[in-house]
């Protein structure tokens, strides 16, 4: 299929007051009962269980990964996670602690997160993770050149980075903290996913704002548009700063109204978080306990 | 294309979320607020209220004769010689206050009745329309004691006896737009609610009892078009401020034709919502939505003739299409619900009646797959491509959950067909470009024009019409004019 590649300079424009009203209009959803807790099991399904962070040992890997086959045996019918998300150099150690099991091994790449290095070193580094047996990469964009109008060099980087990974996913981060308009937003989602992205995804959680609603909405209404033109579909990973059950299931909303069914899936969304699971769990003990408060001390932390 | 279609309204469906209802108080029956007391009408005659999502009876409602308006004028025109024109502004102020604060203690409540009787959705009753009720009498209250500071080197003065007659679209609302201003520039009131929807005024009345507001200074006579007419033609009102139809509003016109009553008029609308290719067209989208299907179209300025550049015609409709898919149409207490129900039977057949009109002349009907309820009177949220400027449903307001689509080339060709029309209350205009929308709010006639959103209200920013969408404005400073002699 060949794919007319548009002019990214003239991407739509967005209207950052009235997209605040829609997601306002998205949390007024009142979501009870059934569709609560399946909401809930969905979001479990889709988490990326992540740990980035310098001072991660195989230790926490593997206990982490453990955690992700195992979210509370306690609570039966209980999903697992979608995947982990791991620093390249523990790639080795959670493919083999989650052998047999469906969880995927995402890693970031590409000099995460600032992504401040050559391509060669990012190649490479993609590599590295894919050869240690990597299902997804997540690599980060060039800011710096992105905010300099600079779309070729940005394109053509990932580009070259989804022809490193092979068969691995390749989940392109915008860092849209960094971004600081809609605008641009939506521009960095069209780049990415004309360059080959299988997702794109908010933010690299190190930098504030990480994830928020409006920004999620923009890039969900860029991929249906992307959709619509292509027929490709391509999946939406919001990452940090998503760390309650209730917003949880306002992102499941917004999925549902924006993008449909297709879409409502581990497949094609992800939730980058560390601490969600726990809270998604809370929640699901409260309703397994028939609404009664259920501690977090049954809830193990890693 | 057809298979890269998204699927909208799949599997995960929302559970049934209603809005508690037991902490509602309604009456089995209630009677006329005259003179800060509920009195029977004079020839005790009282019709059925129902809830128009379950068409069940929910109060019986009495209808006030010329005898009980007469009583209820007099009890307004004793109030205002003997009490309100002679109390101090300031004090006036405080009742004014106080009544804006019971609204929101007992918001909740209120909330509840206007959906159960008016059939909108709790979404918004919820959080637009006793909030805003609140907030106009909050912002007339603070212009209360500061008359003069608002238009300097004149002397405003109160003009008596007020009589307001509002419509069902608003019920709570609209009694808010009347009676906060006139209260505020020390009039007093006999006003008379629409004859579906009378509970919130009812409410209101309470509300204004409990309030301690002196007996007289606002009257609620409720009834239908008769009790209306004898409000307008009694020879002791000063003013008449009336917001329906434009048919009615022609009559009252007629009628107060060779008295020296004052009149404000807000009648009908047939907005334009013109949206050009620059736009953020997923914001147009909701612009859109919000402009037609708020209250399920019954709104006399909604956005009901969609006006799109040609060269994102295609795109626009298709992503409307879809966010229409998302819509939730039935029971106006589920916190879900988008749409709810049409107020009464007869605006159901009206609707109805322009659905097939629709048809026949020709313009494409687009509705989308959502099911509504057997019961009660709904209508499914619809569209009319390929629409003309001669089809009916063009001219015609409908009040519905109706928009009809045309497409345009040049500036001057939409400022054209948006300009020929009877009406002149509202329109929308979307694109990224600020000159533009300078532009057409110089051409366009219509009294409110939002720019890249739709369907906003402020009480402190007036609204009204030109030509057949009446004269004289509400809210804002410019709402104090009506209600003042500025000498």
């Amino acid at each position: 299929m060949s794919v007319k590649i548009p002019d990214f300079r003239q991407t739509p424009t967005i209207d950052q007051v009235s997209v605040e009203e829609r997601v306002a209009r998205f949390n007024t959803r009142s979501i009870k009962k059934e569709s609560k807790l399946q909401g809930l099991k969905l979001a479990l399904n889709m988490i990326d269980l992540t740990t980035l962070e310098g001072k991660d040992t195989e230790g926490k890997v593997r206990q982490m990964c453990y955690k992700a086959m195992h979210l509370c045996d306690e609570l039966p019918g209980l999903p697992t996670v979608a995947a982990v998300c791991v620093y390249p150099n523990h790639v080795k150690t959670a493919k083999a602690a989650l052998e047999g099991s469906s969880v995927k091994v995402a890693s970031v790449a590409t000099a995460f997160p600032s992504g401040n290095s050559t391509l060669d070193v990012k190649i490479q580094d993609t590599r590295f993770a894919v050869e240690n047996g990597a299902d997804e990469i997540d690599m980060v964009i060039s800011r710096g050149e992105f905010l300099k109008g600079n779309y070729n060099f940005v394109f053509d980087e990932i580009a070259d980075i989804k022809e490193a990974c092979g068969n691995a996913r390749l989940k392109v981060i915008l860092e849209t903290g960094e971004l600081s308009t809609l605008d641009n937003i939506r521009r960095a989602s069209d780049i990415a996913m004309y360059a080959g992205a299988d997702f794109i995804k908010t933010s690299t959680g190190k930098i504030s704002p990480a994830a928020t609603m409006p920004v999620t909405l923009v890039m969900l209404q860029a991929i249906k548009d992307y959709h619509y033109k292509t027929g490709r579909m391509v999946g939406m990973k919001p990452a940090g700063g998503i760390s309650t059950a209730k917003g949880a299931l306002q992102y499941l909303v917004m999925l549902n109204e924006t993008l449909g069914s297709k879409w409502m899936n581990n497949e094609w969304f992800r939730f980058g978080a560390s601490s969600l699971a726990n809270d998604i769990l809370l929640q699901l003990g409260k309703e397994a306990n028939g609404g009664v408060y259920y501690s977090k001390d049954y809830i193990s932390i890693d | 294309m057809q298979e890269n279609k998204v699927e909208l309204g799949g599997d995960w469906t929302y559970a049934p979320a209603p809005e508690d209802k037991k902490h509602v108080k309604i009456e089995k029956r209630y009677d006329l607020f005259i003179n800060g007391k509920f009195v029977k009408p004079a020839k005790g005659k009282y019709f059925d209220t129902i809830s128009p999502s379950t068409e069940e009876v929910l109060s019986q409602i009495a209808e006030a004769d010329e005898k009980d308006v007469d009583t209820a004028v007099k009890a307004a025109r004793n109030a205002y010689d003997k009490v309100w024109k002679k109390m101090p502004a300031k004090e006036r102020g405080k009742y004014i206050f106080r009544i804006a604060r019971m609204i929101q203690e007992r918001s909740r409540e209120l909330a509840v009745i206007e959906s159960m009787n008016g059939g909108k959705p709790i979404r918004e009753s919820r959080d637009i329309d006793v909030p805003l009720a609140a907030n106009h009498f909050f912002y007339y209250a603070g212009w209360a004691d500061k008359l003069e500071y608002a238009f300097p080197g004149k002397k405003p003065q109160s003009l008596g006896v007020v009589g307001q007659i509002i419509p069902w679209n608003f019920p709570l609302l609209m009694a808010a737009w009347k009676i906060a201003p006139a209260l505020a520039t020390g009039n007093t009131v006999v006003l008379k609610p629409a004859e579906t929807t009378s509970l919130t005024a009812l409410k209101l009345a309470e509300i204004i009892q409990e309030s301690g507001l002196p007996d007289g200074v606002v009257n609620i006579v409720t009834g239908h078009g008769k009790t209306g007419a004898a409000i307008v033609n009694h020879p002791l009102v000063n003013k008449v401020a009336f917001t329906g139809s434009t048919d009615v509003g022609k009559i009252i016109q007629k009628a107060v034709a060779g008295t020296n009553k004052k009149v404000t008029l807000e009648l009908g609308g047939k907005a334009a919502n013109i949206v050009f290719e620059d736009a953020p067209i997923d914001q147009a989208v909701e612009g859109i939505v919000n402009g037609i299907f708020f209250n399920q179209g019954h709104v006399c300025c909604a956005g009901s003739r969609l006006f799109v550049q040609e060269g994102v015609a295609e795109e626009l409709i298709r992503k409307l299409k879809d966010r229409m898919q998302t819509l939730i149409v039935g029971d106006p207490l589920d916190k879900n619900t988008d749409i709810g129900a049409i107020n009464s039977k007869e605006q159901l057949q009206k609707i109805d009646h322009y659905l097939k009109l629709g048809s026949e002349e020709g313009a494409e009907m687009y509705q989308p797959s959502c099911s509504i309820p057997s019961k009660g009177f709904f209508c499914k949220p619809t569209l009319f491509l390929h629409a003309s400027q001669s089809h009916r449903i063009v001219q015609e307001e409908i009040f519905g959950p109706v928009l009809t689509v045309q497409t345009f080339r040049t500036i001057e060709e939409v400022v054209e067909k948006a300009n020929n029309i009877p009406y002149g209350l509202s329109a929308g205009v979307w694109t990224d470009k600020g000159s533009k929308i300078f532009n057409l709010t110089q051409n366009l006639r219509a009294g409110v024009i939002w720019a890249n959103t739709y369907n906003k209200f402020d009480p402190t920013s007036p609204f009204g019409g030109y030509k057949e969408s009446g004269f004289g404005r509400e809210g804002g400073l410019h709402g104090l004019m009506p209600y003042l002699e500025l000498t």
